[in-house]
């Protein structure tokens, strides 16, 4: 019988990785899905206590959660492709002109 | 247990008649096209002399394509080559899940809805599906390493999530008149009378819904006259030029399966399904004794018409071949098959007059009168899409992307403000 | 029964996870992500949130990721371009030393949490039930998000032109 641990435990190893993916990879489009992962972690979480806890709260905020994550993904995109465009490179490394 | 075995059923059910469409469509497409530019149509391939007009050709490809050599280009990646013609055609196939093809099959304690899966949001979920199909083209363009597949898959992914939008505002209009997303509860809410001799159809409730979706549903399967992206003339063949053999074959079926699937659509949600107009689901089952011998009449008389028609076309054929030629025994063979299906007709007819019907017997009857009405309207359509295909010239790209942002888009809005204010003054909003 | 779909679905989910961080090549590791994606929404469906599955797979598998993958196409990195300067060992320790503290921490508290609630009612997660929440308690949120998308379409549109 499947319980509420088992969908935390999955929920909390996703949301690592993704912080593994942000912390550990240069790649500017990597770090980008790996937000993208961890806000799908999040959901799992919410639509879990939902319905454990019979209310549906959590499905509605999933739901924003979604129409939120679209509209970061458009804009993080565009912003993206105009780094490219100026900097020919997408190594968050590269970035640095603000250091120092 | 019986659960699952039903369910299985249910799918076997629709898969077959999805891809028993394939060589139908195959087939329409062939003759008809020839029919609109007044010529005759491929009408050589035959099986031991018999060429039914055309339709033994369906077979012959199938030979063609799975003996071709299947190139892979040199500097592709193998994997995603091989992978993208499966995501488009079995992907594609999980929409039919919440296809309704009949009325619930009730007798004795049975009552089994005749869809695969009851969702609540049947709407939604072809939507999901359908958003998945544009993997299959992006892959494929992607790793063909050709800039003609590029090109065309780039502008075949942003055709298909350019009229995404119009496609699911015009199903917004559907799901307020109807109020609920499930498939099975809007076909079966088509079955009553509207101002008392009107079918209560979607066409007529939704007509600019109707007009919105079946643009957006061209729109949606890469037809003319929405085919730039593998129109023949213009950019080689789009996204899958580099494909050859099987994984072509692939390509063309998904392309038909999806015109099979936004028929049904069409039909469950603007035609009534599998709605027989003017005879809902219990005045089939009460007087299922009368409709069992009327389509038993309609068959036979389909079949003495076609036993006269092949009759007249042995006398025709005679001699026409050269002596031991076996497609001289076309007529004769076809003329034997009729005779014995009206044989078979005039039996039923005797045997179902002298007995009385069981109770799971009229449902049966109601359900084959149910299913035979979606099948036909489900050929319509399938047809339309070909008629249109071979009548109407193609868009320009440009044209195409301003038609669904400009004009479609708009449209669809209008539609459904238009609906919540019919809906509002009929008294019937908040329902 | 049930344990085992839930079993190949996670490993399903986390091995797409997985392949999504360490593979170099960004394209393989947004399908893996999309993958990924998909056995999510089964677990969507699992739990019986019936809306917030199609949405997942309109949204999310449909809709993003291929803008994503649309970008990463666009972008066109050769082999040269996408070699990252990998993280310095200490760095990469200190990380990992305190992501596993993190962790362990965090799985220690979601073991307290209480059993929950084990029957659901046959329309839970429906469409009807998730529209009438989001008209009655969350309207102001419901409305302050179509601005957001506005802002967000009104944005995106500014930032790729060339010329303002």
């Amino acid at each position: 019988m499947v319980t509420i641990h088992h969908y935390m435990v999955l929920s909390a190893v996703l949301f690592f990785i993704g912080v593994f993916g942000v912390l550990f990879r240069r790649n500017l489009i990597v770090i980008f899905m790996s937000i993208e992962l961890m806000l799908n972690a999040v959901n799992l979480s919410f639509v879990t206590f939902a319905r454990y806890t019979q209310s549906m709260d959590g499905h509605v905020v999933a739901f924003f959660i979604m129409a939120l994550a679209a509209a970061e993904a458009a804009i993080g995109l565009a912003i993206l492709v105009m780094i490219f465009r100026n900097r020919s490179t997408v190594q968050a490394d590269d970035l640095s002109l603000m250091r120092d | 247990m019986t659960v699952l075995l039903i369910g299985f059923g249910k799918a076997v059910f629709i898969w077959a008649l999805a891809l028993t469409c394939i060589p139908v469509l195959i087939w329409f497409e062939r003759k008809g096209a020839a029919f609109i530019q007044d010529r005759v149509g491929p009408n050589r391939a035959s099986i031991l002399g018999i060429r039914l007009a055309g339709f033994i050709h369906n077979f012959s490809d199938v030979v063609k394509l799975l003996t071709k050599e299947m190139m892979v280009p040199a500097h592709t990646n193998r994997w995603y080559f091989t992978f993208a013609p499966f995501v488009g055609f079995t992907v594609i196939l999980f929409a039919f899940a919440v296809i309704p093809w009949a009325d619930n099959l009730r007798f004795g304690g049975w009552d089994i809805p005749m869809q695969v899966s009851s969702l609540n949001g049947g709407i939604l979920f072809i939507l999901a599906i359908t958003s998945l199909e544009v993997y299959g083209m992006i892959i494929a363009g992607w790793s063909s390493n050709n800039k003609f597949s590029l090109l065309g898959a780039l502008r075949s992914s942003a055709q298909m999530i350019s009229y995404e939008i119009p496609l699911a505002l015009s199903l917004i209009g559907v799901f307020m008149v109807f109020g609920t997303a499930q498939l099975g509860e809007i076909a079966r809410s088509q079955g009553d009378l509207l101002f008392g001799f009107l079918p209560k159809w979607g066409i007529f409730l939704q007509p600019l819904g109707f007009v919105v979706f079946l643009t957006a549903a061209f729109a949606e399967t890469n037809r003319n006259p929405f085919d730039i992206p593998e129109g023949e003339s213009e950019i080689v063949a789009g996204y899958h030029t580099e494909y050859s053999g099987i994984r072509f074959a692939l390509f063309y079926m998904g392309e038909y399966v999806a015109i099979v699937l936004a028929s049904a659509m069409v039909t469950t949600l603007f035609f009534g399904g599998w709605q027989v107009p003017y005879l809902p689901t219990e005045r089939l089952t009460v007087n299922a004794d009368t409709v069992l011998m009327v389509m038993l009449l309609v068959g036979a008389a389909l079949s003495l018409v076609s036993a006269v028609l092949f009759i007249g076309y042995d006398k025709k054929l005679r001699g026409k071949w050269p002596k031991g030629d076996l497609r001289n025994q076309e007529g004769r063979i076809l003329t034997v098959f009729a005779v014995g299906a009206l044989v078979a007709h005039a039996a039923a007819l005797v045997y179902f007059g002298s007995i009385d019907l069981p109770e799971w017997g009229s449902a049966t009857v109601a359900l084959l009168a149910q299913i035979g009405a979606f099948v036909l309207k489900l050929l319509f359509f399938c047809w339309l899409f070909i008629w249109v295909r071979w009548t109407l010239p193609r868009f320009r790209y440009d044209q195409l992307m301003r038609l669904s942002w400009k004009s479609l888009i708009p449209l669809a809005f209008a539609n459904i403000f238009i609906t919540g204010l019919i809906l509002l003054l009929v008294g019937r909003a908040g329902s | 029964m049930e344990l085992v779909i839930f079993y190949t679905l996670a490993a399903v989910s986390v091995a797409g996870a997985l392949l999504m961080v360490t593979r170099k090549n960004p394209l393989a590791g947004a399908l893996a992500l999309v993958v990924s994606m998909a056995a999510l929404a089964a677990l969507f469906a699992m739990l019986h949130a019936e809306f917030v599955f199609l949405l997942q797979v309109l949204l999310y598998a449909g809709a993003i990721m291929v803008l994503i993958i649309f970008t990463i196409m666009l972008l066109n990195l050769s082999p040269q371009e996408l070699k990252e300067r990998p993280v310095g060992k200490l760095k990469g320790l200190v990380i990992i030393a305190a992501t596993v503290v993190g962790f362990i921490g965090f799985i220690r508290v979601l073991l307290q949490l209480p059993e929950g609630v084990r029957f659901v009612s046959p329309t839970f997660g429906n469409i009807e039930e998730v529209g009438a929440l989001m008209l009655t308690s969350y309207l102001f949120p419901f409305e302050v998000i179509s601005v957001l998308l506005l802002v967000a379409i009104v944005g995106v549109v500014i930032l790729a032109k060339k010329v303002i």
